[in-house]
Order: C-alpha cells, then structure tokens, then sequence
C-alpha cells in the first residue's frame, strides 16, 4: 500500500481529516527546506506537498512566485529537491511527500529518470499542474511504474465529460481546486464546495483534497466538514517571506500556522 | 522524391491533429481550471470558421477596416544595391494599426463578440499586439487589459500611450524577465481568475490548443493573398519565403499557404541577439531544446534544469523563449529552415531600407530584411526572394537611437 493511500487509511480509522501544507523547496534557501518539512510533520501535517520551483509558474499568485524566485536564485533545482527528500526521509519514515510543481523540469530531467530518482528518494506522489488528463496517457504510467501516485486537479470549471477521464488518471487523492483564480486568491464558499464534492465523489473512490484560497484556521476547519484533506499554501509561504532565513524562527512560525489550523479542524471533528 | 513530397504535403493538410499536436508538439498544457474554456473556444472557432455570415464579415472587416488585400512591393533599388536576387515585400506594415497583428485581433476579436464575452485580455511584447487588440476592443465596445513587461513598457512607451487611448488598461508585468513571456503568465492568471466573461486574445501562434491553429488560419491571409500576388506579378512564385521569428505568427501566416510549393524555401529568421553562441539571444529553433512552456510543447530557451532561459533582442516582439509548435515541427520534418541574425544586422537592414526604399521597417522585420539581403547577394538577378514586411518602424525610433548612444 502507498504511503498515501496508507495514511488515508489510518485518518479515516481515527475520524479525522489529512492537512496538507504546501511550501517551496529551497525557499528561502535549500538548507533549511529539511528542517521546515520536519516542523510541518511535528505540527501536525499529514502530507507535505513540496513546491519544484520553475521559473514561469503560470498557475500561481504572487506569494508563490516569489517564493519560487528565491528558491532559484538559491539555486534550487529538480535534482536538489530529490535530495531533500532523501534527507527527510532518514528521520521521517511515514509522512507522505508529493511534489508539485511544472512540467518543464521534469521533461528536462526525462520521465523516466525522473520516476526512478522521485522513488528511490521517497517520494511519494506528483502533481504537475500544467498536465491536463488530455495529455497525460503516455506520461502518468510512467510515473507510476516508479510506484508514485498520480495527484490531478479537478476546478470548478470541470465538466461531467472531463471528470470521468481525470479521475481514470488519478491516484492517491484528487485535489479539487476550491476557486477559480491562481493560488493564494480569493475565499471560497462552502457550500457549494460541498455540492461539487457530492459531485466528484461520484466519480472516484479517492479521497478529496481542498486546496487554493484557505488562509484561516476557521476556513481549514470549514473545509475539513466536507472534504478529506485541506491544502494550505500561500498563507504559510507568506511567513517565509516575512522571516526570511532565521532557521529556528521558520520553524517555530510555520508550526504555529500550521499547529492553529491543525487544532481548529480536530474541533470539528471531535 | 515526389512519393515523399505528396506524403509530407498529406501529412501537414492535417496538422494540428484533434488534440491540437505538430507532431510531437502542441497539445494543452495549463492547469485544469482553463480546460473548460480552452474547449468553450476550439468548439466556438470550430463551429464559426464554417459560418459563411461569421467568414463574410471577417473578410469585409479585412478589407474595409485593415484594408485589405496588402500590396506586394518590388523593392528595385535595394536589390539593385544589393546587387543579386530580386527582393519583393509584402506590405503588412500597410496594416491599420501598422502591423500584421490586427490580422489576427480582428478574427479572435468577432470571435470574442460572438461567444458574448464582455472582456478582452492580451499579452504584448513589442506594444503591436496590445495595441492591435485594443483596437478591436474599441471598434467593438469590448473592455480591454493589456499586460506588458515593465522593461517593455519602458522601450515601447509611444505604444503604451497608444493603447491607453484607445481605451485600454495597459497593466505593468514587474514579474521574471519583466518581459513578453512574463506579460503571458500575467494575462494567464487573470484568464484563470475571470474566465467567466473573459476572452483572451494571445498574438501569436503559440499557447495551448486552438490557438497555433487559430492563429495561423486568422493570418494565412497573408501568404493566400503574396501567393496569389506573386503569381500576377511575376507569373511565378517566389523562391524563398523570408520572415521573422518571435512566436511565429506571420512567418506562419505567410508560410502556410506556400507548404506544399515544394521549390518555395521557407525561412524564419530567429532574433540572434548579441550572437548565437553568446547566450544572449531569443533563438529557441537555432539554440533551443524541446520541452513545455505556456500550454504546448515546443523548442524553448532553457538551463540544463528546465528553467526558462532569460532571453536578448533589440526587438521587444521577438524576445521571446519559446516558438510556435508548427514551427517546431516544420523545422524537424525539414519543410522550413530557420536561421538568426544579430542585434546589430537587424539594425544595419532597418536603416538601409529605410534610407534606400523609404520604408520604415518594424525591428522585428528588420531580421528578416537582413537574412533576405544575405540571401540576395548570393542569389542570380532573376531569383526572387519574397520578405513579409511584418509591421512599420515608428514604434522602433526610441529603441534605435537608444541602441546607437542617442537619444530623442
């Protein structure tokens, strides 16, 4: 069973919902990305997604633009991030990790290198943004040969005929886009989150992730009532940017965000 | 020869196939939430492209509005100097708006009306397609936000003041290089964030499925009506088709409609920058590697890590790190040739046609005028070399002095 799949399985056994928090790799500076994953996993987080910064970053606001725009000039790359991983998992065995980010590195890197080097690193799944379900026949058998789960986006612009294919693709979770926007913008609305989520559980046994536009505890929590896994991003990447490269001062900040959020959604669930 | 000639010709009749693709490049590469209206779009252009009522307006508005057809000019004194083949223009500079660009605002412009979008979005680099847009937003009553790199906006001043005339809201890119590509992503995220009542117009013939298609066929009118022309004029065709590179719209446009003229070379010519082999350059064909950028995948400026290379060029409308897919694919099955001419030949051909033909180039078309002159030098005198004269210089008098230590 994929680490994934198995923590999945665990949260649902203790009725409770996945938090998902999201930072770049490398920013502020690719020394301290191992110890902030760390500070996440003891605050509570259930998956860490791991930005691959890329240059053009066409799907993202401002907060992680320039999140990506200090992790390359730190010189941050595809290779490097691998490497993070690697050194998380010395200390940290079960917290799953995903990498998003954009295609361009990856095809650089070659498909095929990219699957075996993700895995042997532990590497637990890929969500490339600008992959549309169209494109992605020949590319996610690949990945997942490598034994990595396949994470696509679902949006509010998603149609009945494009959801069905989506979700052939998928694996691991489905993360449904809660806003029509780039990361970072605007609050959603929760109830008709929960009527999309109706929705798509029709089409897949996966659990759900909620991710863009989710900046408060209350919002996390709101979320947690109706989907199995909250993405939060922007709000923790803007205490990056405000601490800048203080190790200890990273940690302490994003375990607190993450800590009020983790604490807010087991409310609910209790 | 001919066997292979008829299945290559067959094999382009067919491109893009139904999932947008060249060959192996295309395709849709963009975040979920812009698939939905990407398809809104191809089935739009789809459905509109075999309206007679949609074709005939379009043909009316090409000529009564950008006026249309474009002349082919034979350019007898510079050839003369030049001393080789005979060099033939195609007037696009002649253009409203003075550019081939509106070619293509007009087409995605009645598109946009039809569809019932209240809103156009554009990205620019060279101001041409910014201004070309608002253009078609004013005529149209259609609002209109424009997004420009800083840096460009700083080179192409005149024609950010254009735009804000026409009524446009033209809105500073300070992201990346601060450039074309940046103004892209820019206008992309607004896409994403307002795609209920937006229609966003790209210029050129890149980005995801339909648009290298699209685009192409709202400029193919420039090498239908050359092929057409050349033939009245000279009895024959060309036998080199020249013009710039940037994204690639007018090369294709006037390159289409010559693909299957086996005798007819078709060359673009790719912003060489400070040189080729200096690094600072915008020739993804000549010095790229294929890979994805802005929803196809195509030839791109990257590092060995897959980040988009920072590009060079005297010509905000060819600083660009990618290419249209066609382009690419063009270039692998051999159909077309691409070559780069520096920073400093596109000058040297901008002055010498404007002293020696009175015509203000475009710098974007300036390279193509240089590679052409090449070309002519070592052509027979009855050779002839058709260049697209892509757009007019005016926008470029800042831009020249600044590079020659001057200013106005």
């Amino acid at each position: 069973m994929s680490r994934i799949k198995q923590r999945f399985a665990d949260l649902k056994a203790e009725g409770r919902k996945a938090l998902v928090p999201y930072i770049t790799a490398g920013d502020p500076d690719p020394a301290l990305t191992v110890d902030m994953m760390h500070a996440l996993a003891q605050a509570g987080a259930d998956i860490i997604e791991l930005g691959v910064p890329f240059s053009d970053p066409m799907a993202d606001g401002p907060v992680i633009q320039q999140a990506c725009e200090r992790a390359l000039a730190k010189g941050t790359t595809l290779r490097r991030v691998l490497d993070m991983v690697a050194e998380f998992r010395r200390n940290d065995a079960q917290t799953p990790v995903v990498l998003m980010g954009y295609l361009n590195p990856i095809e650089c890197l070659g498909w095929a290198a990219f699957g075996e080097q993700a895995a042997t690193a532990g590497v637990d799944g890929l969500l490339a943004v600008d992959l549309s379900s169209e494109e992605a026949a020949e590319l996610t058998p690949v990945v997942r040969d490598a034994g990595l789960d396949s994470i696509f986006l679902v949006a509010p612009t998603t149609s009945q005929a494009r959801v069905a294919r989506i979700c052939e693709h998928a694996s691991g979770f489905v993360y449904y886009v809660s806003v029509k926007g780039v990361t970072g913008s605007a609050t959603l609305d929760v109830d008709a989150l929960a009527d999309r989520l109706a929705w798509l559980r029709e089409h897949t046994p996966l659990p759900l992730g909620v991710g863009f536009g989710i900046g408060t505890p209350e919002a996390a929590a709101a979320v947690s009532r109706v989907a199995d896994a909250v993405v939060v991003g922007s709000v923790l990447v803007k205490e990056i940017a405000r601490i800048g490269e203080d190790r200890q001062a990273l940690c302490q900040a994003l375990a607190a965000v993450l800590g009020d959020m983790r604490r807010a959604m087991d409310a609910v669930e209790a | 020869m001919a066997d292979t000639q008829d299945n290559i010709a067959a094999r382009w009749r067919g491109m893009p196939d139904a999932r947008g693709h060249f060959g192996p490049y295309g395709g849709s590469f963009v975040a979920e939430t812009l698939m939905a209206p990407l398809e809104a779009l191809s089935q739009a252009y789809a459905q509109y492209r075999e309206d007679p009522a949609f074709m005939a307006e379009l043909d009316r508005d090409m000529q009564d509005y950008v006026g249309r057809p474009s002349p082919i000019y034979h350019a007898e004194r510079w050839s003369r100097k030049l001393g080789g083949a005979q060099i033939w223009l195609k007037r696009e500079d002649l253009n409203h708006t003075g550019a081939h660009k509106i070619n293509n605002t007009i087409g995605q412009g009645l598109l946009a009306a039809r569809m019932g979008k209240q809103r156009i979005i554009a990205e620019t680099g060279a101001g041409q397609h910014g201004v070309a847009s608002a253009t078609v937003a004013a005529r149209l009553g259609l609002k209109c936000v424009v997004y420009m790199g800083s840096e460009d906006m700083r080179r192409q001043a005149p024609n950010v003041y254009r735009m804000r005339l026409l009524g446009a809201e033209v809105v500073p890119v300070e992201s990346g290089s601060k450039t074309l590509k940046d103004a892209l992503n820019e206008a992309l995220r607004d896409w994403v964030t307002n795609v209920d009542d937006t229609f966003y117009i790209i210029g050129t013939v890149a980005g995801p499925r339909p648009y290298p298609q699209m685009v192409r066929d709202f400029q193919s009118v420039i090498g239908r009506e050359a092929r057409a022309q050349m033939l009245e004029r000279c009895g024959r065709l060309p036998d080199s088709v020249v013009a710039c590179v940037g994204g690639g719209s007018n090369a294709i446009g006037i390159f289409h409609p010559f693909l299957d003229d086996e005798t007819v070379t078709l060359c673009g010519v790719e912003a060489g920058g400070d040189g080729v082999d200096t690094g600072r350059h915008a020739a993804p064909l000549s010095a790229g590697r294929a890979g994805v950028l802005h929803g196809n995948r195509t030839y791109i400026m990257q590092d060995e890590h897959g980040q988009i290379g920072l590009t060079h060029s005297v010509s905000a409308g060819l600083d660009y790190p990618g290419v249209g897919p066609e382009h690419a694919w063009l270039k692998d099955i051999g159909r077309a040739e691409y070559v780069s001419v520096t920073d400093s030949q596109a000058l040297a051909a901008f002055h010498e046609l404007t002293r020696v033909e009175g015509i203000m180039p475009a710098l974007e078309s300036a390279h193509a005028l240089a590679y052409a002159a090449e070309l002519a030098r070592r052509g027979a005198s009855d050779d002839i070399i058709l260049v697209n004269l892509s757009g007019r210089g005016d926008k470029d008098m800042a831009s020249v002095a600044e590079a020659e230590g001057r200013s106005l």
